[in-house]
Order: C-alpha cells, then sequence, then structure tokens
C-alpha cells in the first residue's frame, strides 16, 4: 500500500494532465486558460480542507488528554507542512488565473484575503516548530496554534457568500450534487481531486516517516548526552 | 473561575501600576506611530481624515503587540508559572483575568490614540465618540487573541519576534472591522455588522482561550 502510494500519484497525476491539456475542449469565454480548473480547485481543496483539517484533529487528539501522543504532533505537524505548500500553489495557480480574467495578478477579495492570512497563520506554526523547546511544550503550543489557525478555514470557505467578492461562489455542486460543469471537464475535474488528494497522502506519509526518524534522532542524542553527564559525575 | 479572573486581573493592573511600563513605553509608542502616519500621509487634512481610521487601527494593533508582550512576559520569571499552579487557580479564570488586564490597558492606549487621533488627523470628536461601542468590542477580541498568542510564546527566546508573525495574522479581522467600521461612523453612518463581527470574534476568542489555556499551563 505504501509503497503504491507513490507510483499511483505520479499515474495519477499524468492522466489528469493528459485529460487537462489534450483531451477537455477550452471553455467559450475563457479560452484555454479555463484549464487552471483541473489543478487549482483540487490544490485548495487539499490545502484547506484535507491538510488543515486533519492537522486540527490531530492537534484536538493530542491536547485531549486520553488520545495524547506524540504520533499525533508529529502529524499534524506533517499535515501542515505539506498543506502550506499546497496553498502556496493554491494562490500561485489562482494568481495566474486572475490576471487574464480579472486583469490583475492580486485583488483584496475576501477569499484571497483570508486565504493570505490562513498562510501566514500556518508560517507562524511552522516558525514555532522551530523554536527550541522540550518537545511536550512545543506540542502542546503548536497543537494551540493549529486549532487558532483552523478558525480560518470556514472564514475562507464562507467568505464567498459573506462578501461579494471578486472570486467565484460554489462552481461544481450547487444545490447537493447538482453538477454545473458536465462531459469530459467534469470527469477531469473530478479526476484532479483524486489525484491531488492521493498525492498529499503520500507526501504526507513520507513527511510523518522523516519526523519520526527525527523524533528517533533526538531523543537518542539527548539520551547520549545524558549517559556523558553521568560519566563525567562519576569520574 | 470569576474570582480566580478577579485576582489575576488585579495582580496584572497592580504590577503595571507600580513598573508604569504601559505608561512610559507603549502609550509613547502608540503615539509615535500616529506621529510617523500623519508625516507619511503629508499635511493634506483631507488625506489625514480619510486615512484616520485605518491609521487609529493600524497604531492600536502595533501597541497591543507590545502590551501583550508585556502581559506574557510578567508570568515569564523563574517560578511565576509554578507558582500560579501552586495557588490551585482555575486556568480559564487566570486566562480571562489576564484578558481584562490587558483590555483595561488597550482602552489606556485607544482614549491616548483617539486624542492623537483629533488633534492631527481632525477627525469629528462627536462622531469619534460614536464608535464607541464598536472600541469596546475590538478591544475585548484584541484583548482575548493576544493574551492567547501571548501564552503560546511565553517562555521562548524568540517571545518578541515570533509575538508579531503569530499574532498580527490572527488580528488582520480586528483591524478590517475597526476600520471599516470607524469609517462608516465617522462619514456619518453607524458601525453596523463590524461591530457584529467584532463582537462575535472576541466572544469566540474568549470561548476558545478559556477552553485552551490550560493546555498552556500544563507542568512539562
Amino acid at each position: 500500500m505504501d509503497r503504491a502510494l507513490g507510483p499511483t500519484s505520479v499515474a495519477l497525476v499524468a492522466v489528469t494532465v493528459w485529460l487537462g491539456l489534450w483531451v477537455t475542449p477550452p471553455d467559450e469565454t475563457q479560452g484555454n486558460f479555463v484549464r487552471l480548473l483541473y489543478l487549482h480547485p483540487a490544490l485548495a481543496w487539499v490545502a484547506l480542507y484535507l491538510a488543515f483539517g486533519l492537522a486540527a484533529l490531530s492537534s484536538a487528539l493530542y491536547l485531549w488528554p486520553r488520545t495524547r501522543s506524540q504520533r499525533w504532533d508529529l502529524l499534524a505537524a506533517s499535515t501542515v507542512e505539506v498543506g502550506v505548500v499546497f496553498l502556496t500553489l493554491t494562490l500561485a495557480t489562482g494568481m495566474l488565473w486572475g490576471r487574464p480574467v480579472w486583469g490583475v495578478w492580486w485583488t483584496w477579495d475576501a477569499r484571497l484575503t483570508s486565504t493570505a492570512l490562513l498562510e501566514l497563520l500556518f508560517i507562524g506554526y511552522l516558525a514555532m516548530r522551530r523554536v527550541p523547546a522540550d518537545p511536550h511544550v512545543r506540542a502542546r503550543r503548536c497543537a494551540v496554534l493549529a486549532l487558532l489557525a483552523g478558525l480560518d478555514v470556514p472564514i475562507v470557505h464562507y467568505s464567498v457568500q459573506w462578501w461579494n467578492g471578486l472570486h467565484q461562489d460554489q462552481s461544481v455542486l450547487v444545490g447537493g450534487f447538482h453538477f454545473k460543469i458536465h462531459g469530459s471537464m467534469l470527469w477531469t475535474l473530478l479526476l484532479s481531486f483524486v489525484a491531488m488528494t492521493v498525492v498529499f497522502a503520500w507526501m504526507v506519509r513520507r513527511r510523518y516517516e522523516l519526523a519520526v526518524r527525527e523524533s528517533a534522532v533526538a531523543d537518542a542524542a539527548l539520551h547520549e548526552a545524558v549517559l556523558e553527564r553521568r560519566a563525567e559525575g562519576v569520574r | 473561575m470569576w474570582r480566580d479572573a478577579v485576582l489575576v486581573c488585579g495582580k496584572d493592573l497592580r504590577i503595571e501600576l507600580r513598573t508604569r511600563v504601559l505608561l512610559w513605553q507603549v502609550v509613547p509608542f502608540g503615539v509615535l506611530t500616529l506621529v510617523l502616519f500623519a508625516l507619511a500621509l503629508g499635511p493634506s487634512t483631507t488625506e489625514l481624515q480619510r486615512g484616520a481610521p485605518g491609521l487609529l487601527w493600524l497604531a492600536l494593533l502595533f501597541a497591543s503587540v507590545l502590551a501583550t508582550t508585556r502581559s506574557a512576559s510578567i508570568e515569564t520569571p523563574d517560578g511565576t508559572r509554578s507558582s500560579i499552579r501552586l495557588l490551585g487557580l482555575d486556568a480559564g479564570g487566570v486566562f480571562l483575568g489576564k484578558a481584562a488586564a490587558l483590555a483595561a490597558q488597550l482602552l489606556v492606549i485607544a482614549a491616548v490614540l483617539e486624542l492623537g487621533l483629533l488633534v492631527f488627523f481632525h477627525v469629528n470628536a462627536a462622531r469619534l465618540g460614536i464608535a464607541t461601542p464598536l472600541e469596546l468590542c475590538a478591544i475585548a477580541a484584541l484583548a482575548a487573541v493576544g493574551t492567547l498568542y501571548g501564552a503560546v510564546v511565553a517562555g521562548t527566546d524568540v517571545a518578541g519576534t515570533l509575538l508579531p508573525l503569530l499574532v498580527l495574522p490572527a488580528l488582520a479581522p480586528v483591524l478590517i472591522a475597526g476600520e471599516k467600521g470607524t469609517a462608516a461612523v465617522l462619514a456619518g453612518g453607524g458601525p453596523g455588522r463590524w461591530a457584529i463581527v467584532l463582537l462575535v470574534m472576541a466572544v469566540a476568542y474568549l470561548a476558545v482561550g478559556t477552553l485552551l489555556y490550560g493546555s498552556l499551563e500544563e507542568p512539562t
């Protein structure tokens, strides 16, 4: 299963690229720029809901005394790190799309602004993780930070409804499971969501494994230092 | 919980009254920020009046970061946190007490900054008075957010640089809602939904802070 994640994600991305660039038709009004549809929403879905949702959940599980375990802290850290990459790509592809469609790279629209703030909040989280501290103290602080930053996710989600800006409202599913787009465009869009989800799972899996090894190395170094101090005391 | 909140609030305010850090450092910094903004905008009264609402909240935001750093650093010296734990105080009460003390200090800073706005930016004093409920909601939100993030960085070697990075994005909604609400009031309207946004934010952060503060204060 673990070994299959990497090749599966590469294959899914390759098929999405093929469908998105060669099979699907250009849009009547946006022309070929519509092909960003097969990248931008999928990146946003992974970053906003999957990555930061998982980070908030694992942080809550760490803070809850009955479920407290270092693996939740490491999982939260891994998902935030990968989530920040996906969110950066979301903003970048949004800007690439905004330039030809809106005429500007960036506008102070509610969706864009709240997304940029979310990215800054999670960059703060990553900065906090690099502050030298006792692992348990750091884990608690970061868990609180992840939950606080997660408060911005619903604001990002509903921003297009609360404040009417340039960013369009929901465009795939409207009123339940009534799709607004059809044919090859719909299937390619749905495949892009699956592809990005698998890529995310693969990246988080690899990062989590690395985080566990880093933690083991740090523990071993601490153990060695304690033994050295004891040996000095005996001498 | 409420008794502990009053106790901690009184302690923080007594420390402030004795040390006068707010009076001699934070308030002058806020006024200095306003003056520098005025210099950047130039002498045009129209420009100054147009920029006044945003600059008021920006100056208050920057000053609140200093006040928050100060509020968190009170608990940092060796043994202070342990002493508070030994007293058996309710963590939620400690959070609410510290937030209340910070809110009281921010009220003083806001009052001085508004005076500065009247003098340097030529805004209408009567209209500014109408914005008071909006400001009270915003100050409650600033204090709740500041106290929570202050506790997150307390005791770290890099608290001074890390706190602004963490707290300013979280406070950005206060800046937006405060600016929009104040601008609407100064233009002759009411704060409208912006006061409600700030009130919801204050209540949400006070509730979350009361729940989570204990996790930050747990012994290692």
